[in-house]
Formats: C-alpha cells, structure tokens, sequence
C-alpha cells in the first residue's frame, strides 16, 4: 500500500519536473536582450573594437540564434543525456562546476535550517499552547513577530554589526581565514560547523516564528479534543498524554509545510547569503540573472526546482507515515 | 449534610451484619459545587450536589443542557479544567473494601475532591477503579493510533504484571464481549475505519478493559441513532450483570433512563431537584420540573393524540438566575412570594424520595 503510493508519487512527479524546467527556462528567456548584449556592451566600453559579424558569429556559436522551442530541446538534451548544463557567459566556466561547489552547501544549510525550525519551533509551539498567557506564551509570542515581521538580511546585518562592534568579530563568511581555501578535512568540517549556525539562525528566524505560531494554534484545538480528555480518563501522566495525542496530531501541518517551506528557505537565503558572504548558490543566481547569464540562472532555478520538489516528495511521505487517515483517503 | 437514607446505610455497612453486595454505597458524594471562575463572573455549574451510588446499581443522572450533569461526572474523576473549573467544596468519597486496594484497613475512604488532579493518586483511579465513556465516539478516540493500541495502552497502564503480547489479547478479547465482529482484525483498525456505534463499543470495551467498579457513562447513546442506541443499552445492562460494576449513567433522555437506571436524580441548574427510585419516579414525579420533562416525551398508548408539552421558557443565563428557587421563572406552581424568597431544601416525601420544592416541605436551604 505505502510502496504503490510512494510509486504513485514518483510517477506524478516526472511530468511536473519537465514543466518545471519548461517555466525556468522560459522565465530566463523572458526579459530582452541576452548574454551577448551584455557581453558587447561591456567589451565596447572597455574600447575593444567588435563588429556586427563578430556579435552574428558569437551567436550562432552559442546557439543564440535559434528559436526558443530548439534552444529549450538543446538545453535539456544535454542536460539529461550528458549531465552537461552549458557553459557559464560570466565565468567562463561549465556551469555543472559551478553548481557542484555551490548546490551542496546550499542543500546543507537549507536542511539544517529547516531541523533548526523544526526543533526549535515544535517545543515552543507546544509548551505555548499548554501553557497560553503564561509570561513564555507572551515572550514568544512577542519574538515571534518580530521573527515575522523583520527581513532576514536585516537581521543579517544587524548581527554583523553588533558582532563587529561589540566583540570585534567579522562573522562573514563560512570558513576562518586559514580553511577558506583548504581542501577539505575534519578542521574544516569543524570550522563549518563553528560558522554555519549563524546564517542558519538567521534564515530560519522567519520559519520559526510562523511555525511556532502554527504548533500553538494547532495545539490549542486538540487539547480541546474529546480524545484528549479521554487519554486523561485513562489516567495516563499529562506529559505522556500530550506527546502521544495532541502533540502528534498537531505535527501534521509542520510536515506538510516543509514541502513549501524550502523554496522560503533558499530565496531567503539567497538574500542572507549575499550580506554574510556565504558561497551558496543564492548570491551566484542573482548575479547571473543581472547579466543574463541564461544556462547558469536557468540551471540553477531548475536544480533547486528539482531539490524543492523532492522535498515535497519526502515531505508528503513522511506526512502519511505520521497520519493513518491520509493514506487510506488519499490512495483507494 | 448526610442525609438520613444514607447515615442508614453507612450504619448497616458497619455493621455485624452485611446487606447484600448490591446495597453497599462505593461512591458518595457530599454537597459538591464546582464553579468555573470566568471574566464574566462565577459559574456555579455544580452547586451543593449530594447523592452516592451503590456496588453494582445504576444511577441515572438527568436534566437539560447546561444543567451541571457533566461537569458533575467530571469532577468525579477530577477531569474539570482548571482554571477556569474548581471543586469549591464538598467530598467525593471513594470506598474501597479490604483488598481492593494496597491499604490494608478494612474499609478505606479516598475523597477525590481533595486529591491533587495531576497526581498519581487519581490517575491511578482513573481508567482502573472508575472508568468513563464519553458521548462523542466520532472524537473520543485520538485518530493517529489504532484501536487496540489505546485499548492496551489502559490495560498495560493499569495492570503492571501484563506483558504487551497478553495486552493485546486481553484487548481482543474486550472487543469480543461487547460484540464487535472480527475482533482480531478490529484491534488493528484506526478509529475513522469504523462507524460511530462501533467506535462506541470500542469506547466501552476499553473503558471496562481494567474491569472498574464504576463506570460513568456521560451521555453514551446520544450521538447514535435510535436502533444502535438500544444495542448499545442492552449491552451495557449484560455487562454490568457480568462483572457488577456501578455505573452512573448521564443523559437526557428519559426513555433511556427508565431502561438503565435503579434510581434517578433530577438535576437543574446545578442542583439535584428530585430524586427517587425509577419506579418512584416514573409513576409519582413530584417536583414541577419532572413532571414537566415527563409531560414533555411522547406516549404510544395514548388513546388521542394532544400536543406535547413543553416546558415554558428556557434554562435561565448561568449569570442571571432567579432569585430563591432556580425552577421558580419556569414553574407553573409558581408561589409568589414563597418561590422567590428562597432556595427550598431537598426534603424526604416517601422512603427514599427527595424532593427540593416548597410545595411539600417548607425546609429551606442553609
């Protein structure tokens, strides 16, 4: 039962993966002009002298020439027949290298964020709810519209500068000085971890803040349930109780939600990584949609497209791991 | 206040010579009020409740909505949220016989209202000596587990020489005697796979699955339609015949009453208002407020159709209740000057017939 769904799932997603890389690709193509414009532009203004068939040559180097439908079929063809993304305008570079150093990294920080939100959220949620108008309700109530209501990169720079200020610090980047270019080793894994809770702290800050306000309201309408009063008629101790029923039932839209809470994640991150200096793929995609550097964006949107919908995809099985009533509504 | 009835019985539980089993009082309650502390101003949901229930009888528990039948079952197994729900006074007691629990003295008292309600003492009492089963099946189970999960988890929580293997043929077999077919394949359904009366069953298969002494059944059968209504009837009269248990029975509904119960309590507003053995009740109602739930239901041998009575008016705004007597804007024996003037006193009319109405005694509440 659970493995035909899990099948069904997969199937359903193939035709949502080509439109997704159907919609990334056009969204690339969508503003005028192209790389070459830009390339011109900028090889003009430092003098060198480039006629019109030179621009015409480039073009059909590259392929530009063609139309939109045959540039799409050249793109993804190489892309699943030979792994090959193209080849980056701004870096002149394989743009498959490119999202090998950056795609990881980004997958690593978004997943510890998300178990960040999720281990910090949860408890609070439930510890709000069973305890409504306490003053640690109102606290976190308090710090969680706040986490709401305050722009991660705000507080990016917030944190840099009280950190620069007060203790002398640059928390730029990933990595101290001496790991930044090592290659890797249990050190640099360490580094990592010394330097990574950071920007996980501040991308996750918004997540957490609606999770948490999601967990509370989700928690005060089970324990009003009548199978929490019975659970109590039981005599089961009140902390027992709560983990088994309530609390199990009200995790239900925090899994869902991953699904759709990745995309918040990287854009978010996107930001956040440019003011913290992270080498993610955030700061590389809006550079690369400034210059119009169409393989490099498109690639990068349909990859993270790609992690977000898996995500979904594990989200939604998790989801009727966690619920029995989904499974037999959903499927027969 | 001990009514004399009871000090009756009390004198002969002492006594050399014991009456049979079935007399013997296992739960008494004593001038109960439980008031709920709201921004709008107290709520006496249960306000000055004697009554106690013997070994094995049925006490049926009546009245409206909102008439303080719930919260009285609650308080019993201390399950009245609070805050905003306090026992302001009064005593549940709790008898147990020698050997029913670890104390040792022949006859032991337990007052629930002065045990802590998060403690263990009560949670110990809870799903093992007194049990309860709720009126929404549809909701009374959590969704996430299977039945036979939340049926054994009372069993292995209550019974701590069962091992988990023999929890769940205990719990088989619990689903067998209140008649659910395919018990076997039952035990691991989750709720939202079976219809409401089955999930009822279930609910009553795991409120028995510890074998209590008193089951309270909050209003069992109202959620179901007529027909499972009367299985559900039926089988919880064989079950107590089976195992002897007490159950204290809530509803509002007097067909169902006459079918379950050995004695009656009428209840308004908090109050009891009448209180007699069924019989008693059914064929000498004397409080204006039976007589109008009576006058109220439908009867097949009536020789002419006449429209039902209803009684005037509606159950009074918990924050305006009228002054003396709570009955008194609704009754049609209205006595001005006598009804408004004061809460009149339960008075004996009959053996064991207790009746809180100026229109037979003048005894006034204190």
């Amino acid at each position: 039962m659970l493995a035909q769904y899990i099948g069904r799932r997969i199937l359903l997603l193939l035709p949502l993966l080509l439109v997704v890389s159907v919609v990334s690709f056009v969204l690339i193509q969508l503003p005028p002009g192209d790389i070459l414009n830009m390339e011109v532009l900028r090889l003009r203004s430092a003098g060198t002298q480039i006629s019109e068939e030179q621009v015409e040559a480039l073009r059909q180097l590259y392929g530009l020439d063609k139309s939109l439908p045959e540039q799409y079929w050249l793109w993804i063809t190489n892309i699943l027949l030979e792994g090959n993304f193209g080849t980056s305008f701004t870096y002149v570079k394989p743009v498959s290298e490119i999202l090998a150093a950056r795609v990881p990294l980004t997958a690593v920080v978004s997943i510890l964020t998300a178990i960040f939100v999720w281990l910090m959220a949860v408890p609070i949620g439930v510890y709000s709810a069973t305890n409504q108008y306490s003053i640690f309700d109102y606290f976190w109530t308090f710090v969680s519209f706040i986490g709401i209501a305050t722009p991660g990169f705000l507080l990016a720079l917030v944190f840099l500068w009280i950190a620069f200020v007060q203790f002398g610090i640059s928390a730029i980047g990933l990595f101290s000085q001496e790991y930044e270019t090592a290659p890797w080793s249990w050190g640099k894994i360490v580094n990592l971890l010394q330097h990574i809770w950071v920007p996980i702290v501040i991308i996750g800050m918004a997540s957490t803040a609606g999770m948490m306000r999601t967990m509370r309201g989700m928690m005060l309408d089970e324990l009003n349930k009548q199978y929490v009063i019975t659970a109590r008629s039981k005599g089961l101790t009140e902390t027992r109780l709560l983990m088994k029923y309530p609390v199990r039932t009200s995790l239900n839209p925090t899994i869902s939600t991953i699904g759709w809470m990745l995309p918040g994640i990287i854009s978010g991150e996107a930001l956040v990584s440019m003011v913290l200096n992270i080498p993610t793929t955030g700061p590389v995609l809006l550079q690369a949609l400034l210059n119009q550097d169409m393989y490099l964006a498109g690639s990068i949107v349909f990859v993270l497209s790609v992690l977000t919908v898996i995500g979904t995809l594990l989200s939604d099985i998790l989801l009727v791991w966690l619920d029995p009533r989904i499974r037999y509504e959903g499927v027969s | 206040m001990t009514r004399e009835t009871m000090s009756g019985d009390q004198i002969l539980a002492a006594g050399e010579t014991r009456p049979a089993m079935t007399e013997e009082a296992l739960l008494e309650i004593n001038n109960l009020k439980t008031h709920f502390h709201l921004q709008e101003g107290i709520v006496r949901a249960v306000d000055g409740v004697t009554f106690s229930v013997r070994r094995g009888r049925t006490l049926g528990i009546i009245g409206e909505s909102g008439c303080g039948k719930s919260v009285t079952a609650h308080s019993i197994l201390r399950l009245v949220p609070s805050p905003p729900g306090n026992i302001v006074d009064g005593e549940i007691l709790l008898h147990r016989r020698d050997g029913e629990q670890s104390g040792s003295r022949l006859e032991e008292h337990t007052d629930l209202a002065g045990l802590d309600a998060r403690g263990a003492e009560i949670r110990a009492i809870r799903g093992g000596e007194i049990s309860m089963v709720f009126q929404e099946p549809m909701t009374s189970f959590g969704p996430m587990h299977t039945i036979g999960n939340q049926i054994m988890e009372s069993i292995l929580l209550h019974q701590a020489d069962v091992e988990r293997a023999e929890a769940r043929e205990l719990a088989i077999e619990n689903l067998r005697r209140v008649g659910i077919p395919r018990p076997a394949q039952i035990v691991d359904a989750y709720p939202h796979q079976l219809s409401g009366g089955m999930r009822q069953r279930a609910m009553i298969a795991m409120a028995l699955s510890c074998s209590p002494r008193l089951l309270i059944a909050d209003e069992p059968t109202t959620a179901l339609d007529v027909t499972i209504q009367a299985q559900i009837l039926e089988l919880m009269t064989a079950l107590q015949e089976e195992f002897g248990m007490a159950i204290i029975f809530i509803t509002h509904n007097l067909g169902v009453i006459a079918e379950v119960a050995d004695e009656v309590a009428v209840m308004y507003l908090g109050r009891i208002v009448e209180q007699a053995d069924v019989i008693e009740l059914f064929d000498n109602a004397q409080h204006p407020y039976t007589q109008g739930l009576l006058n109220s239901i439908p009867h097949i041998d009536d020789d002419k159709l006449h429209r039902l009575r209803a009684i005037e008016g509606v159950v009074p705004d918990p924050y305006q209740i009228p002054s003396g007597c709570a009955f008194s804007d609704r009754c049609p024996s209205f006595m001005p000057g006598t009804c408004d003037r004061a809460m009149p006193g339960l008075a004996e009319t009959a053996r064991g017939h207790l009746v809180r109405c100026f229109l037979f005694s003048d005894a006034e509440e204190s």
